[in-house]
């Protein structure tokens, strides 16, 4: 195995149109546990934290771009861009130890395609894009279309993650994302749940919401946003039969596995029990402008 | 397999070595350097006790590639004390009984160190969650913890 580290993103494309079946990595966290568990080593391993773009938040014009490599903490630890995408925040926060989140990367965390990576479904409810470099250019699609299934995306050959932009959420917009595990730290989803909300006053007025680790790939839940549009919030708390609704379409929308972490009746029952709780946490944060 | 040339700094003073490329930073800096404090447990960035600091920050140097660390500045264990006076850290955990085997103990010093560079006053509930990359098998956690509290505590006494 050959270890490179292109220091431009030109660069990177000819290393990778030269070396087929070679491998970019950001952060590895997936990729060493991945070859020390008997996945074959790529013959080329292609770096990409030296690629100043990729390693790079910035934040003008109501855009955010966030360096497809950059660390978790990098982002979890700026004050403004979890003020703006808590639920993004407190996903990446959830992602492993402090070890981890100083080398685990959002490009990463999709490109892995766990079903259970905890940044996708909040990435996805929040309508991130994916600048892709390809071989001769770049393309840009939103988050929920790179996941195709455990495993796999709809990057080519060759092809690999930039940069992700996000626009400043309109104002009265938060977000929240919650996850069960079996433990209380360290662990992998068993049901990841998230609820972004925009509110005015106290109406319900655009919702999205993305469920994780209960379906191959992430999957948002049409029924339950259009239990949340128009819901009236009272005193703080969304009506309970909305509440019911939206539980129901979530558990409605899961379709989960069997393991030992988890059965597909208990993931099917905290989808719609996070849903809600997630709901009740991003209403109220885009309530009081969190 | 051909051995790339590395040149980094590790605990202040400047290193080079030769690692094949799919070497990892832990077992250069075992094997290379002769710096057998970080150690490997589970090899996969679940344990941490190959914990060191690179430029900064807290990293599990069995996930890193030796290359990576080209122009890097490394933190092992052996690097936190002063001369011949031991960190408050390892002093505490000396003085607490906070380990037994002392496989994880560079680890957690490591990472300990990472956390009250950072946040000198840390939590009780701070200090777990900023160890919870850190596996211990047998001491349990909380002589751990609470000599990281008196490290804590001494720490603010002295000018850093």
């Amino acid at each position: 195995m050959r270890y490179v580290a292109p220091t431009t993103v030109d660069e990177a494309r000819s290393l990778l149109a030269e070396h087929p079946g070679s491998q970019v990595f950001a952060g590895a966290t997936d990729l060493v546990p991945q070859i020390r568990a008997g996945r074959p080593a790529p013959l080329v391993l292609v770096d990409l934290k030296r690629i100043d773009r990729l390693m790079t938040v910035t934040h003008e014009d109501g855009q955010w771009r966030i360096g497809a490599a950059t660390p978790a903490s990098d982002l979890t630890r700026n004050s403004d861009f979890t003020a703006m995408f808590p639920g993004l925040s407190e996903g990446m926060g959830l992602i492993g130890s402090d070890q981890i989140q100083n080398r685990s990367s959002l490009g990463g965390n999709l490109v892995n395609a766990s079903p259970a990576a905890d940044s996708v479904p909040s990435m996805i409810a929040n309508a991130v894009q994916a600048v892709i470099a390809t071989g001769d250019g770049t393309r840009t699609v939103p988050v929920a279309e790179i996941a195709t299934g455990p495993g796999r995306t709809s990057l080519a050959d060759g092809e690999f993650i930039i940069e992700f932009t996000v626009a400043d959420p309109p104002a009265g917009t938060s977000d929240a994302y919650l996850r069960m595990i079996p433990r209380t730290e360290m662990d992998i989803a068993i049901v990841g749940s998230a609820v972004r909300l925009t509110v005015d006053g106290d109406i319900v007025t655009d919702a999205n919401v993305v469920l994780g680790a209960v379906a191959p790939t992430a999957v948002t839940v049409p029924d339950a946003v259009a239990a949340l549009i128009g819901a009236t919030i009272n005193a703080g708390l969304i009506d309970d039969s909305v509440m019911n609704t939206l539980a129901d379409a979530a558990s409605a929308a899961c379709n989960p596995i069997d393991d030992k972490r988890g059965t597909v009746t208990y993931r099917r029952q905290v989808a719609g029990v996070l849903t809600r709780r997630a709901a009740a946490i991003a209403a109220g944060r885009a309530q009081n402008g969190a | 397999m051909s051995r790339t040339h590395i040149t980094c700094t590790v605990n202040g003073d400047p290193v080079d070595f030769l690692a094949s490329d799919d070497t990892s930073l832990l077992d250069a800096l075992r094997d290379e350097l002769g710096l057998t404090g970080a150690k490997e447990g589970c090899g996969t960035g679940d344990c941490g006790a190959c914990s060191v600091l690179i430029d900064g920050r807290l990293n599990c140097s069995c996930l890193v590639f030796a290359p990576e660390a080209e122009g890097s500045d490394i933190v092992t264990v052996e690097g936190i004390a002063d001369g011949d006076r031991l960190h408050p850290l390892q002093q505490t955990f000396l003085e607490g009984a906070a380990l037994q085997c002392g496989i994880c103990t560079p680890g957690v010093l490591i990472a300990a160190k990472a956390l009250l560079d950072e946040n000198p006053d840390p939590t009780e509930t701070e200090i777990r969650y900023a160890l919870a990359g850190n596996l211990c098998r047998c001491t349990g956690y909380d002589k751990i913890i609470r000599s990281v509290q008196e490290a804590a505590v001494r720490l603010k006494g002295v000018v850093r």
